[in-house]
């Protein structure tokens, strides 16, 4: 590693300079195996089978050899949250280093035991050899002590080029329990003299709870406790569906003050309200106005995590201690939140990771563990498993934020953009646990003595939060992008996969095709002529290529191809995709052909697992999803009311990976959002000659923009 | 109250009532955490096992309703063969295509890919995607999963298993 001038400056790789010793991150065990502890957690991604390669390759061992600890707050590092598509970067760069690092100080060990110098020893799957002779092993080897202590800078890890488990496509260490019907879940965990918890909501998220009779519910069969703080409702009893049976008759007999009335659903009534405005990008002079200029506007709704198994956590008070098992993105954070609102010491509270459904951001994970503490508390000594209703998740959710985009471009006379304006008005896209100044746990608002929320905010850039990739990559000559920032939702609203990039890369991908059509030229030359990167150009030919994508082609009134590019955050992953279209009652998305590269593939197939995963999971909030709500509260309560693509409309999907291994390694579960729901719009607009520009493109709109 | 249920083949006691869902007995009388909870509504498949060779919801149906009737359960798919677990081939084809990301639609996934492979030795793309009707996945594998149905199909003609 090259030498900082100023040793101060320097840091470690990832989340390793934040928790420096190698302890936290590895144990090295007497029988054989390595016990690794990342504080990053599986959400569906693969991030877990990625890192036990990462740590594999470092110490020249076999991965069946690494045994992942889940992570906890008694003993993981602090790796802040699970999110942003940073785990390769935070996690993975910190144990790769890690382990370099313990595999350098095992031979020194052994150098010394064997009597020998360190150029005389090799590494087989953690047996050390000295060419002269003599075996030593790291499970021989490894005392206590022996990772007490600091990393440091000293270290060499493997050149890419001697890469031979990192770069393989290991099957997922995860799916055997999934396939067989085994504990794989939170929601699965049994603990003994468990009791089973449900939570009444109120109707709306103004509602107040006037007034509750308990006594009848008290004695219904089951029931062991009713628990009730301000507007915090709940019930524990003996077996599940004692407890959803006394929640539906609590939720029948509470009083509630219906609130002030909750505002229109319409995304552009972001307009109308008072904003914190930033002009975050401004080069050359942004009233260029070109030969011919242009304008359009795009929208975004609220939409829902919507994760498969509604949130679930575990918790268990005895003396004064709170014992938790959650499948929260941000162990750290939620534990300091948590200790706020029950008046604990952080230390009192230890928080283990269990894996819940895929979550794609920040769902209820993190408010159910409260609750599920909020009734542990009325039972010491009983633990309770609460698992939310279908119902519960969909209402009580963090939901992304509604958007609006308005774009201008001017062109000059050789159909070239000389001009670029692009204005975006969102909600804060960040309000998890762990912000300054409040508790963002929904319980917490609810109490008697209420603690109220932090202000909601974004990431800062370059990742950014609502203007995550606002800033285009191409290079204009004149371009300005403003964010208007309004933080208060009547919704609550939080991180949901690629932020704000969904709708911002949305808005600009269109507006090229706008603009490429007003040119006279074909959408994927009039993208490479705009760009000077050449891996974002790479993966736009590849894309085109992979279609057999003819320059110009036009659709035949029913089946019509567009394309869409972006880097996500400008900084991470490369994303081209090219989406078939056939359209007749409904859009049907057919084909989708798409080209990424993420830097060095840790695990191609992982990768290409999550590349397939966006693309369908943002083809459903493209084509079906909104969430809806009335004066009162959130409408979408289910499946029916918050359709998501079927087994039946779910398209072909072909993903080419260009590996660069000798570039770092970036995630891949968010760069094809913005991308797939740009393709989808263009390729509409390539069948049928309308442009769609607010989203969900439901039968009413396609009917509506043909009637227009 | 006890309920008696025929599951995976066995006799089975159960404490839940007559109304109770039959999903709340398997996983919390008899342990069986295959079948997962999704909605409650029988609107996503996380909860199908199969009754009397039918993919069935288990989350919306009264135990009454399951009474005399075989009911199975993804968690005899594999079998254990001399103290190993030896999968099935849809098991084993989900492995080859990794056909999970988060994984909680698998279990009900597998059961409705099996009620349709029982009957329908050689479906086509389309019967496949139409036996998942039932099923959804948030995570995007589709293709994995339909892949892998596919896959499985082919090996059991082949070896002549089911």
């Amino acid at each position: 590693m090259a030498q900082a001038k100023d040793p101060a400056a320097r840091k470690l790789p990832g989340s390793l300079d934040g928790n420096r010793r190698l302890d936290r991150w590895l144990c090295i065990n007497k029988d054989g195996t390595v016990t690794v502890t990342p504080g990053k957690v599986e959400i569906g991604q693969g991030i877990l089978t990625a890192l036990v390669q990462m740590v594999a390759e470092e110490l020249d061992i076999s991965v069946n050899r690494i045994r992942l600890a889940p992570a906890s707050t008694a003993f993981s590092p602090d790796e802040g949250i699970t999110s942003g598509s940073r785990s390769i970067q935070d996690s993975g760069l910190a144990l790769r280093h890690a382990a370099a690092e313990t595999r350098d100080l095992l031979l020194a060990l052994a150098a010394k035991k064997l009597g020998v110098t360190l150029e005389n020893l090799t590494v087989a799957d953690g047996v050390i050899s000295a060419r002269s002779g003599g075996t030593a092993t790291y499970w021989e080897l490894a005392t206590p002590e022996l990772l007490a202590r600091e990393a440091t800078f000293d270290v060499v890890e493997k050149l890419p080029a001697e890469h031979v488990v990192v770069g393989t496509s290991l099957p997922r260490v995860d799916i055997l329990g999934k396939i067989t019907g085994k504990v794989a879940y939170v929601q699965d965990m049994v603990l003994p003299g468990m009791l089973h918890g449900r939570i009444t909501r109120p109707p709306g998220p103004r509602a107040r709870l006037k007034s509750i009779a308990t006594k009848e519910v008290e004695q219904m069969p089951g029931v062991v406790a009713v628990v009730r703080d301000g507007s915090f409702l709940g019930v524990v009893a003996q077996r599940e569906e004692q407890a959803i049976r006394a929640e539906r008759r609590l939720a029948r007999l509470a009083q509630w003050d219906a609130g002030e009335p909750l505002p229109d659903s319409d995304p552009r009534r972001l307009q109308t309200l008072a904003a914190e405005t930033e002009v975050i990008s401004e080069k050359g002079d942004p009233a260029t106005a070109g030969v011919r200029q242009f304008h359009a506007e795009y929208t975004k709704p609220y939409l829902a995590h919507a994760s498969l198994a509604p949130s679930c956590a575990l918790a268990h008070q005895e003396g004064g201690k709170l014992k938790i098992w959650s499948h929260s993105q941000g162990i750290y954070p939620l534990r300091g939140d948590m200790a706020k609102v029950l008046g604990m010491a952080e230390t009192d509270i230890i928080i283990t990771h269990a894996e819940g459904a895929g979550c794609y951001g920040h769902n209820a994970a993190d408010d159910v563990t409260l609750d599920a503490a909020l009734l542990a508390r009325a039972v010491p000594g009983k633990p309770v498993r609460l698992q939310w209703m279908r119902e519960d998740e969909f209402a009580w959710e963090p939901f992304s934020s509604p958007m609006v985009m308005r774009m201008n471009a001017a062109l000059d006379a050789k159909g070239n953009i000389v001009n670029w304006g692009h204005e975006l008005w969102s909600h804060a896209h960040s309000t998890r646990p762990g912000g300054s100044g409040g508790v963002n746990l929904l319980a917490a608002w609810h109490l008697e003595k209420p603690l109220p929320a932090a202000k909601p905010g974004n990431p800062p850039l370059p990742g950014g939060g609502s203007h995550r990739n606002a800033i285009p990559l191409y290079d204009f000559p004149n371009q300005k992008v403003t964010n208007h920032l309004i933080r208060q939702s009547p919704l609550r609203t939080s991180a949901m996969r690629a932020l704000g990039a969904h709708a911002n890369a949305f808005a600009i991908e269109c507006f090229m095709d706008e603009l490429a059509e007003a040119a006279g030229a074909d959408p994927v030359e009039f993208r490479l002529r705009h760009l000077k990167d050449v891996r974002a150009k790479a993966v736009i030919e590849k894309a085109a290529q992979m279609a057999s994508w003819k320059p110009n082609e036009k659709g035949d009134g029913e089946r019509g191809r567009g394309i869409a590019f972006a880097r996500y955050k400008n900084l991470a992953a490369y994303f081209a995709v090219i989406a078939e279209v056939q359209v007749a009652e409904e859009v049907r998305v057919t084909r989708m052909w798409a080209a990424v590269d993420v830097g060095q593939a840790i695990n191609p197939d992982g990768v290409i697992n999550q590349i397939e995963g966006g693309i369908i999971q943002s083809a459903s909030w493209t084509l079906k999803e909104r969430v809806d709500f009335d004066r009162q509260g959130v409408t979408t309560r289910n499946w029916t009311d918050y359709p998501i693509l079927t087994f039946v409309e779910a398209p072909e999907v072909e993903v080419a990976l260009i590996n660069r291994p000798e570039a770092p390694p970036v995630g891949a579960g968010e760069g094809t959002q913005g991308p797939v729901s740009a393709a989808i719009a263009n390729a509409i607009h390539n069948a049928l000659g309308v442009r769609l520009r607010d989203m969900p493109f439901t039968r009413d709109r396609i009917v509506a923009a043909l009637s227009a | 109250m006890t309920t008696t249920l025929q599951v995976n083949g066995q006799t089975r006691v159960v404490q839940a009532d007559a109304e109770t869902p039959l999903l709340y007995a398997l996983r919390n009388d008899l342990g069986l955490i295959g079948a997962r909870y999704g909605c409650g509504l029988g609107q996503c498949g996380s909860c199908t096992v199969i009754i009397d060779g039918k993919p069935v919801q288990s989350c919306d149906l009264p135990v009454s309703a399951a009474v005399g009737k075989q009911i199975t359960t993804v968690e005899a798919l594999a079998v254990i063969e001399n103290e190993d677990e030896k999968l099935h081939p849809l098991q084993r084809a989900f492995i080859t295509e990794q056909a999970a990301q988060c994984g909680y639609c698998a279990s009900g996934i597998l059961m409705a890919a099996k009620a349709l492979l029982d009957v329908n030795k050689d479906p086509s793309d389309g019967e496949i995607r139409a036996a998942l009707e039932g099923n959804l996945c948030r995570c995007g594998t589709h293709g994995r999963i339909l892949r892998a149905i596919k896959r499985a199909a082919q090996e059991m003609r082949g070896l002549g298993v089911g």
